[in-house]
Formats: C-alpha cells, structure tokens, sequence
C-alpha cells in the first residue's frame, strides 16, 4: 500500500481516538478489533505489536489524580489515617479512558511504522508538504543512525571493560560517573562533527550542490483515493458512533 | 552484549535502551503519549511548532551553506546515539542525556531546533516514544523550549563569565538543568491544561522528578562542553557565530521566568489556570465534558491548600521514585538473568 495512504489514515485515526469521548466503551472495542485486524492482515505478529504497546502506560500516573479528583458519585471511600480519599465513578471512567484511548493511539503508532519503511514514510512525508530540508536531513540522519548507534556502543563496551561495575553501580562518586558519560557524549559528538564533514566532502565530490535529488513520486491512483476517502469515511462513523454512544 | 554488525539489531537494541532508559530515569514522563493532552491543546501546540520549526528552517536555510544537510543529519543521529550513553545512579536506575543543551552549545540555537526536532520526531514515529498528535506538544517542550531556554542561559553566564572554559562549564551546567526543569514544567502546565492532571499535583511531581534528572543532564553537559573546549575549541565559536538571534535569546529566558513563576501560581490557584483555559476557549469550545478542569481541588482530605500542595507534591515525587525504582530494579534483575 502507498505509505501517504497509511500515514494520513494512520493520523486520521489517532485524531479520531483523541476527539472520542469519555467512556465509549463499544467504540473503543470496535477500534481495538479494527486495529487488531490491520495487524493481522498485515501478518504482524501479535506478541511483539501487544509488548511494544504498553510503551505509553507508565504515562498513566500522571492521569491518576483524575481518579479523586473529578466530582461525582463515589465509589470507593479510602481512609488513610489523616485522608479521606473517594474514587469516584466519573473518575474511574474518565481514567479508564484516557489509559485505553493512549494504548490505541500507541497501537495505531506501531502499525504504521511496522508496516512502513522509514525512507519510504520520509517521502510521504515530503509528498505532503513536509520542508524538503527536513526530510532531506531525516534521512541523512537514519542513514548515519546505525553508525553512531554503534559507535556509542563501542564506547559503552569500552567503558565497561575498563570500570568494574557492580550490581548497578559504577565505581566513583555520582558526579564522576556523569562526568565520564560527558566526555562520552562529548567526544561522540566530535566524532559526529569530523563525520559530517567526511560525508560531505563525499557529497561534493560526487556533484553534491545544496539540493537532494530523489525519484520522482507519482501522484496517488484512484484506487489509493478512494481507500484515503473510505478510510475517512469509516473514521467518521466511529467519531459519530462514539458520540451516540456516550 | 549485542552484536553490533547488524545494523538493525542496534537500531532495535538503541529502541529498547531509549525507552527503557527513559522510562527507568523518569524521562519518559517528558515524551507525552497520545490520549493525555486534549485535541484543542494538541492542535494548538501543532501549530507553535510548525511556525518556531519553520522560521527556524528558513533561518538555517539562509546562515548556513550547503554543508548544513549532512552537518544537522549526522547530528542529529549524534545526539541520538548520544542519548544511549547512560550512567548509574542508584538502584537500577540509570541518568541519560536529553541532549537540547548541548546541541545550543555546539550547533547555535536555530539549527538545535532543527536537529532536535529530528531526534524527538523520529522517536515518536519509529519507537513511539511519544505521540503523533501529541508530537506537536513534545516537539515545543523538548526542540523549542529546551533549546530556547539553553540558549538564553548559556549566553546571560557567558556575558557575565566571559569566553573562558568556566563559562562554558557553569554555562552547561546550569543550561542543562534549566532546559530539563522548565521543559518539565511546561508539560505538566499542558497536562494541566487539557484536564488530565490537577495543576496542584501535576506542576510540583514534574518539577520535582525534573529537578533531580536535571542534575544528570546538567552535569553530562558540562563534562561534555568541557571535552570539547579542550578538544575543539573552534566548535564552540562556530556554534556561537552561528547564533545570531538575541531574540531567540530573550525569549527563552522570558520563557522561563514565565513558566516557573507561573507554576506556583497556577498550582496555588487552579482556578487561575481555569480561567485562563476559559479565556482561551478551551472549556466549552468542545462538545463537552472532556475538557473540563475540575473546580475546586485541593488534595482531597487536606483542608489547608497550601499544605495540601506542598502534600500533593511530596507524595507525586514519592510515587514517581517508587515506581522509577521498581522499573529500574525490575529491569536491572532481567539484565542480570541475561533475558533483557
């Protein structure tokens, strides 16, 4: 499939999820078997995609005041020695929803990018008028990635070899500890800088003059067209859905 | 350890360290996910990033020659990488940098924007590190107001310290903690401000954990800055040559005087924050309940309201320690058993 096709659905969908009310609960299980379903089709392996998306859920606690604080009928009376403390229905739902809503939206997040490559999603991106030296940079930047991820993991190795470390703890005071990573990240960035200016000299000798060339993109066929417009479409009714139902 | 010859499996391995990390040193409460903030405040800071990203893209665009592409890409993958390199604190957990200050110092402040804006993109759309709707939110936390702020710091110190190796030192450090501490609390304003979290307990959690992981920051930041001035002094000027915004300078700073005196205030006084909500068209723009702040709150079962935030603050701080620990001690025992 067109990757502009799955990332205007993608982000048509979690704008949906966000405008959804509280408390839709048989919208939210229709997302949920939507979502899922795109999964399977997609033949993405189901362990991983639920393992990944529980990424967003220690986010929560900063949702968990909602539980006494929004009015309503209480539910469940806590007295903690000097605190009187009532959960209350709303705030439940209001909570419950808000955690499920989040673990959707992370969902919708991962199909994309599990089905997407990320130079392809970089050129959809450019398609629809994202600033061409931004994506020109993205992708310098996911070219070069694995080089600087294995370069600082190089130095980590290296660390480790020379610092005996016990259970969590580094030899030292705290502050020479980060100090050390400092001058890790330091000289990673030095070593970033001289790269840099390697690859460009690279880019002027092979006739580099300021401006990224790429394959020139299609416009959309009618088939994807229409998919873009079915998909709104179907995103549409669940918002509406949603609103009848809470 | 891993084997690094696939490059995939590091790309896996650097998703796993970010997030675990993150999420082990309390950062991740920086990256907002989708479903916390409210769409009229998602949009709203959509906008405020695409206008700060796009000038400062024109800017950059218009100081820099054609050297800039592979110059903000490799740094962007630097800060990236750079975000890996962890040290131990206590108990499993582990500090890590967040990297805006350091990209100010290097690159000036217009092309950190760019950079960051990369970095903090890229970890929402491939590692969802942070939403998509809200990506907008993090992008003006963590690109804009963590540089912003950096970058007038770091120049107000090194007007007052001049051009030495200590006021790049001091400049790291304080510019380090700084764009943490009012990043955080800007975040925790926006979760306050789409009725996710009471701004009483919100504002004085954040700002609380923020405090603490901004001491690791400020200190990888200047040992950093350090390095380099020894090693690259050039750099250094290149980047402050490069600046050129006073603006950007007194904004950032204005920025930050804004935020932390109106975290007091608004924590103090949730119905200020209301009020302003309701200026602003929030409450009531919206079909209905989802955007409400609730009235009223104090920390339930305190009557004194001052008492009841310092409480609300001790006991947010508490929790997030807790479970910061628990993660981090959980983690660190999948480590030991060779699963991780």
């Amino acid at each position: 499939m067109d990757a502009r096709v799955k990332l205007l659905l993608a982000l048509a969908l979690v704008l949906c999820i966000s405008l959804m009310p509280v408390a839709a609960w048989p919208v939210y299980i229709l997302l949920l078997a939507l979502i899922l379903s795109a999964a399977i089709l997609s033949e993405l392996r189901m362990r991983p995609l639920l393992r990944r998306s529980m990424v967003a859920l220690p986010f929560a606690l900063a949702a968990l005041p909602l539980l006494l604080t929004v009015p309503g009928q209480t539910a469940v009376a806590l007295r903690l020695g000097p605190l009187h403390l009532a959960v209350t229905v709303p705030g439940v739902e209001r909570f419950a929803s808000i955690v499920v809503r989040s673990w959707l939206s992370v969902q919708v997040a991962i199909l994309l990018t599990a089905t997407t490559q990320l130079p392809d999603l970089l050129v959809a991106m450019g398609q629809l008028h994202m600033p061409r030296l931004l994506v020109a940079i993205l992708s310098l930047m996911w070219r070069y990635l694995a080089v600087l991820v294995d370069e600082a993991i190089r130095m980590m190795r290296a660390r480790d070899a020379r610092s005996a470390s016990w259970s969590g703890r580094g030899g030292g005071t705290l502050a020479w500890r980060a100090s050390v990573t400092g001058s890790m990240a330091g000289s990673l960035f030095l070593r970033g800088l001289e790269r840099s200016e390697r690859i460009h000299n690279a880019m002027l000798s092979r006739g580099y003059d300021g401006s990224i060339r790429g394959i020139a993109v299609p416009p959309l066929d009618w088939r994807s067209r229409l998919l873009v417009l079915l998909g709104l479409i179907v995103v549409l009714a669940l918002l509406l859905f949603g609103y009848w139902v809470a | 350890m891993w084997t690094s010859e696939l490059s995939g499996a590091a790309i896996t391995w650097a998703a796993r360290t970010t997030t675990d990390a993150a999420g082990a040193a309390g950062g991740a409460f920086m990256h907002i996910p989708d479903g916390f903030l409210s769409t009229p405040v998602s949009l709203v800071l959509w906008v405020v990033a695409v206008l700060v990203v796009g000038v400062a893209l024109v800017k950059v665009n218009r100081d820099m020659d054609e050297k800039r592409v592979p110059l903000m890409g490799v740094m962007a993958a630097a800060i990236f990488a750079g975000q890996m390199l962890n040290f131990a604190v206590t108990g499993g957990t582990s500090g890590h940098l967040l990297g805006a200050a350091i990209a100010t110092a290097l690159l000036g402040p217009w092309a950190a924007i760019v950079v960051m804006t990369c970095v903090v993109g890229t970890q929402a759309i491939l590692f969802q590190d942070g939403g998509l709707l809200a990506l907008g939110a993090n992008l003006v936390n963590m690109a804009v107001i963590g540089v912003a702020v950096s970058y007038g710091v770091l120049s107000v110190v090194r007007r007052l310290l001049g051009n030495k190796r200590t006021g790049w030192l001091v400049g790291g450090l304080l510019a380090g903690w700084s764009s943490i501490f009012v990043a955080s609390l800007a975040c925790a304003l926006q979760l306050a401000l789409s009725g996710t979290s009471p701004a009483n307990i919100a504002l004085p959690a954040m700002g609380g954990i923020h405090a603490l992981i901004g001491v690791g920051e400020a200190l990888i930041t200047a040992a950093a800055l350090a390095l380099v001035y020894v090693a690259r002094r050039d750099v250094l000027e290149r980047g402050e040559a490069a600046a050129g915004g006073r603006g950007l300078a007194v904004g950032g700073l204005v920025l930050a005087v804004l935020l932390v005196v109106l975290s007091p205030l608004a924590s103090s006084h949730p119905d200020g924050l209301e009020w302003v909500a309701e200026e602003h068209g929030f409450l009531g723009s919206m079909l209905e309940a989802p955007f409400q702040l609730i009235a009223d709150y104090v920390f339930p079962g305190i009557a004194d309201e001052r008492l009841a935030t310092i409480a609300a603050g001790i006991i947010g701080v508490a929790v997030v320690l807790a479970v910061t620990w628990l993660a981090g001690s959980a983690r660190r025992r999948r480590g030991s058993q060779g699963v991780a």
